[in-house]
């Protein structure tokens, strides 16, 4: 018999929770997704670092400064179309409230066909720079900026992905709670993505651009 | 914009040949019969006993915490003893290689083993036993005992939770596949750079080395998330946070760790992946690269991982000792504080790992100071668990000899410690063995936990106890090896010997070696010993069978649970009504492990599905690293595909009828142990029927 340093549980207590109720499965899996888009947010992080480190005209190494490589128009125009995207997403979250699939599905249309324009720029934007010989080989500069936006951008693939599966998903199944559990969690994530390249447009382009 | 790459490569097998097996090494070939011998009567065994299925079925499918922390720590004890075994080979050529009259063997010029293949097997010890013995083991028993302690039937995400294991596993099995086709890096655990960049390694040994790691960190990331979403929703009623047992606040520190660290590991190896793969220029020497700038993401994980690998251990002792000493244990808020901000701290001090690198004396002053706050939650620690002790009624069980071992452990890694962050003093010892048995010394601390552990939590999870006499020689012998080794490599260090020599050029270290030798071989009786107490306990295990309860004094509410634990855990989820749940409930004589009447309970079907991703990430690692792209992209694309159909079964579940846990548990009553085996059918056969 230990010590007891507890009090005793009177006969009055209540010893079991009979018919506990399971953890509601949309909060968990919602807490869960917020606790990965933290462990993403690291890995932007990271990369932001690296590229604070790197941004100096001493790892250009004689190559394109990090000026002659970001046209800050240009990806303020992709920033207009990745926001409208999220635009679009969320007014596909106000067709999950009324319940209508096809208001869902036409919104998650809109926002994958923004999302691939973003993408589209940013290739043209990446074949542009290789033309020119400002390759991510060319310089430690050249290549924390390429690696820093095509994270961005692989994110946004995976991104496009998800939507075209729950496209279908919506289609098929109607709202199911994993359905309206991956659209919730979809929202942040593209939302997030959203949020992030406002931070390349601010510390990459803008600054690059202008200081 | 791929590096293009001197020697062989061919699209089939890319740069794989079958000179790349290194069938010309004795010791190789040594480890590969080795190898063989071991796996050959357990396939046997297993096809004999038409056990294939089984396994299949009831593990590698498996979504149940407690099956799934099994494996991890029979993985992470399979990888500790690989990684033993490198030890005593880097032990060994140090010994042989002495002075310049030392005899040579083999290829080498001084001792066995020549530099190359020295380097790499330094390399592999560490990798290996920080990230594929030690932690692994150690999310292990998280895995297993986190959603005992809270009351819960399983973790939030049991799929998600198999996935992470067997990305883990795939990571564990590049390695030591690494042995015997191509080789492993040779740039240390740390992988130095320039040193890992291609013109200085341009071989398949560091690509090894970086896949592994990235495989497993992803793994640690989502059990990281896993955890500590399971601890902060599915506690039973009554479980306030500060009703937690104490291992569970020391997982939810470590896995926020986790979460937070490894994916700045993650980047870091990234980066050097398109320096290998792409020709980028991160850390490159020349053309704008940033050495540097390796070292401070590689520390900024690797300091808050060496607190994830110690929490848990600490969390082990906080366990052990109260059950132990039959008090609780002192000063519980305290200890969670000092716990939180250990964990907050370790964010800040990695810049102690290059004090010598010319940061200046500003920034070295900063970290300076941080580092040695860390020293006060920690000596709070140590006074806690001693104030536990003081006037407890101890028991010195084998459970209990580990953790007082880890304590004094803890005490000779800590104080070094403080002695290593004061930069005066790191200058004169850095590189130094004296490093090396610093951190030696702390590991050991989560090795003395972990087998701490394993003698505390076998039963419950087995259901009969490990033999305590074996046990004992075990515990006597690998301490007493502990001290031969490590006294003689603190005075090693302080005498100037550095670290990762192949040879040594001092013959006055002789003795101290020969001291560490004998060290080394203390282990390897130790080793006998702990074979021989999983031998002996598994042929007496009707005698040792125990029941709920083995040590009559554990306090928290795993202990409640049958034993072994049925995969649903608990009948009925128990209200908590204090702090040491178990110990409120049994000192009020209520030790009951259900109400009496029964109801339905919901778990996961199993699933082949993250074994399956498990595999293609293997396929995806070795793909890359022997650059057989369609072998890679097949794989990718193979693991989009399957997490894309799988979202698109609805899994119901397995219902288990309340009439069928009314058999199971009153069973238990006539016998004292789970006798019913059932488990939740595979999911992907139904596609079949
Ligand atoms: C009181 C707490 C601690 C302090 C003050 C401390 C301090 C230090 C310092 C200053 C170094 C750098 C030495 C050098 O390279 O010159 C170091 C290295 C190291 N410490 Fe600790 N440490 C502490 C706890 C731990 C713990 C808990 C662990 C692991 C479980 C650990 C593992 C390591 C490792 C692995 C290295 C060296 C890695 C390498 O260079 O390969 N330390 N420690
Ligand atoms: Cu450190």
């Amino acid at each position: 018999m230990s010590r007891t340093a507890h009090r005793l549980i009177g006969p009055e207590e209540p010893l079991w929770a009979p018919h506990h109720p399971e953890a509601d499965p949309v909060s968990l899996h919602t807490l869960g997704f917020w606790l990965y888009m933290m462990s993403d947010a690291l890995i932007f992080a990271a990369l932001f670092a690296a590229y604070a480190v790197l941004d100096h005209p001493y790892n250009a190494a004689g190559g394109p400064q990090i000026s002659d490589v970001v046209h800050p128009v240009a990806a303020f125009i992709q920033t207009v179309i990745i926001f409208t995207s999220v635009f679009a997403y969320s007014l596909a979250m106000v067709g999950l409230k009324a319940g209508n699939r096809a208001f869902v599905i036409g919104g998650l249309v809109a926002a994958v066909l923004l999302g691939a324009a973003f993408l589209g720029l940013e290739l043209r934007d990446f074949a542009v720079l290789i033309a020119e010989g400002a390759t991510p080989d060319r310089s430690g500069l050249l290549s924390v900026f390429f690696v820093l936006v095509a994270t961005h951008g692989i994110h946004m693939v995976f991104g496009i992905l998800w939507m075209l599966v729950m496209i279908v998903q919506v289609a098929m199944k109607g709202f199911t709670t994993a359905v309206v559990t991956r659209l919730l969690n979809l929202r942040i994530f593209w939302m997030f993505q959203a949020s992030i390249w406002v931070c390349v447009f601010v510390f990459v382009y803008l600054n690059g651009a202008y200081r | 914009m791929l590096v293009h790459l001197q020697g062989a490569w061919n699209p089939w097998l890319g740069r794989l040949t079958l000179s790349q097996i290194p069938y010309h090494s004795p010791i190789v070939l040594g480890a590969f019969a080795f190898a063989l011998l071991a796996a050959a009567p357990i396939v046997g065994l297993m096809t004999y006993y038409q056990k294939w299925g089984y396994l299949i079925r009831e593990w590698i499918t498996t979504l149940d915490h407690k099956k799934i922390g099994v494996m991890y720590i029979i993985i992470g004890l399979v990888m500790l003893l690989r990684g033993f075994i490198d030890g005593i080979m880097i032990r060994t050529q140090q010994l042989l290689a002495d002075g310049p009259r030392s005899a040579a063997h083999l290829q080498a010029v001084h001792g066995y083993l020549p530099p190359f293949h020295f380097d790499q097997i330094y390399s592999s010890h560490g990798t290996i036993m920080i990230i594929f013995a030690v932690t692994v083991v150690l999310t292990g028993f998280q895995n297993i005992i986190v959603p005992l302690q809270i009351g819960a039937r399983d973790m939030a995400f049991p799929y998600l939770n198999a996935v992470s294991l067997w990305l883990t596993a795939a990571g564990a099995a590049l390695v030591m596949i690494s042995l015997f086709i191509g080789d492993f890096s040779h740039a240390g655990w740390v992988g130095i750079v320039p040193l890992t960049e291609l013109p200085y390694s341009p071989g398949v040994g560091v690509d090894y080395w970086d896949w592994a790691l990235q495989l497993s960190s992803l793994g640690t990331t989502l059990g990281a998330l896993n955890l500590i979403t399971t601890i902060i929703m599915m506690r039973a009623p009554g479980m306030r946070w500060f009703r937690m047992p104490f291992f569970t606040w020391a997982t939810l520190s470590t896995q926020t760790i986790g979460l937070t660290a490894f994916p700045v590991l993650g980047v870091a190896l990234a980066l050097l992946s398109c320096d290998r793969y792409l020709g980028t220029h991160f850390y490159t020497a020349g053309l704008g690269g940033n050495l540097m700038l390796y070292t401070d993401l590689f520390w900024i994980w690797g300091h808050p991982e060496v607190y994830f690998i110690i929490l848990p251990a600490w969390g082990i002792m906080s366990e052990v000792i109260p059950t132990f000493s039959e008090k609780a244990l002192f000063g519980y808020t305290v200890m969670v504080a000092a716990t939180l901000s250990i964990a907050g701290l370790s964010w800040a001090v990695w810049l102690h790992h290059f004090f010598t690198m010319g940061a200046g004396p500003g920034v070295n002053l900063v970290f300076s100071v941080s580092t040695m706050l860390v020293g006060i939650p920690t000596g709070v620690k140590v006074f806690n668990w001693s104030l536990t002790l003081y006037r407890g009624r101890l028991r010195f069980e084998t459970p209990m000899l580990w953790a007082i071992g880890a304590l004094f452990l803890l005490l000779v890694g800590g104080l070094t410690g403080m002695m290593l962050a004061i930069p005066a003093i790191n200058y004169t010892v850095h590189n130094s063995v004296f490093v090396v048995a610093h951190f030696h010394t702390m590991f050991l601390v989560s090795v003395f936990g972990i087998f701490a552990g394993l003698m505390y939590w076998f039963p419950k999870v087995f259901g009969f106890r490990l033999d305590e006499r074996s046990g004992r020689r075990f515990f006597t012998f690998f301490s007493l090896g502990t001290v031969f080794v490590f006294a003689a490599m603190y005075t090693l260090g302080l005498m100037g010997m550095t670290r990762r020599l192949d040879y040594l050029y001092n013959p006055h270290w002789q003795a101290l070696l020969i001291i560490q030798e004998f060290g080394i071989f203390l282990y390897c009786v130790s080793v006998f010993y702990f074979c021989k107490m999983i031998y002996v306990s598994i042929r007496d295990r009707a005698k040792e069978a125990h029941g709920q309860d083995v040590w009559r004094t554990s306090r928290t509410l795993e202990w409640m649970t049958l034993t072994p634990v049925p995969f649903y855990n608990f009948a009925v989820i128990p209200v908590v009504h204090g702090r040491d749940a178990w110990a409120m409930r049994r000192d009020s004589g209520l030790t009951a492990t259900s109400p009496g009447d029964y109801e339905d309970i919901n778990l996961p079907n199993n699933t082949i599905v993250p074994a399956m991703l498990g595999a293609l990430a293997f396929g995806f690692g070795f793909g890359m690293v022997w650059r057989i792209w369609w072998l890679a992209g097949l794989s990718l694309l193979g693991i989009i595909g399957l997490v894309i159909l799988r979202s698109f079964a609805d899994d119901r579940g397995f219902t288990l009828t309340a009439a069928t846990v009314r058999r199971m548990e009153r069973n238990h009553e006539d016998t004292g142990i789970v006798t019913d085996h059932i488990s939740p059918p595979v999911a992907e056969l139904a596609l079949f029927q």
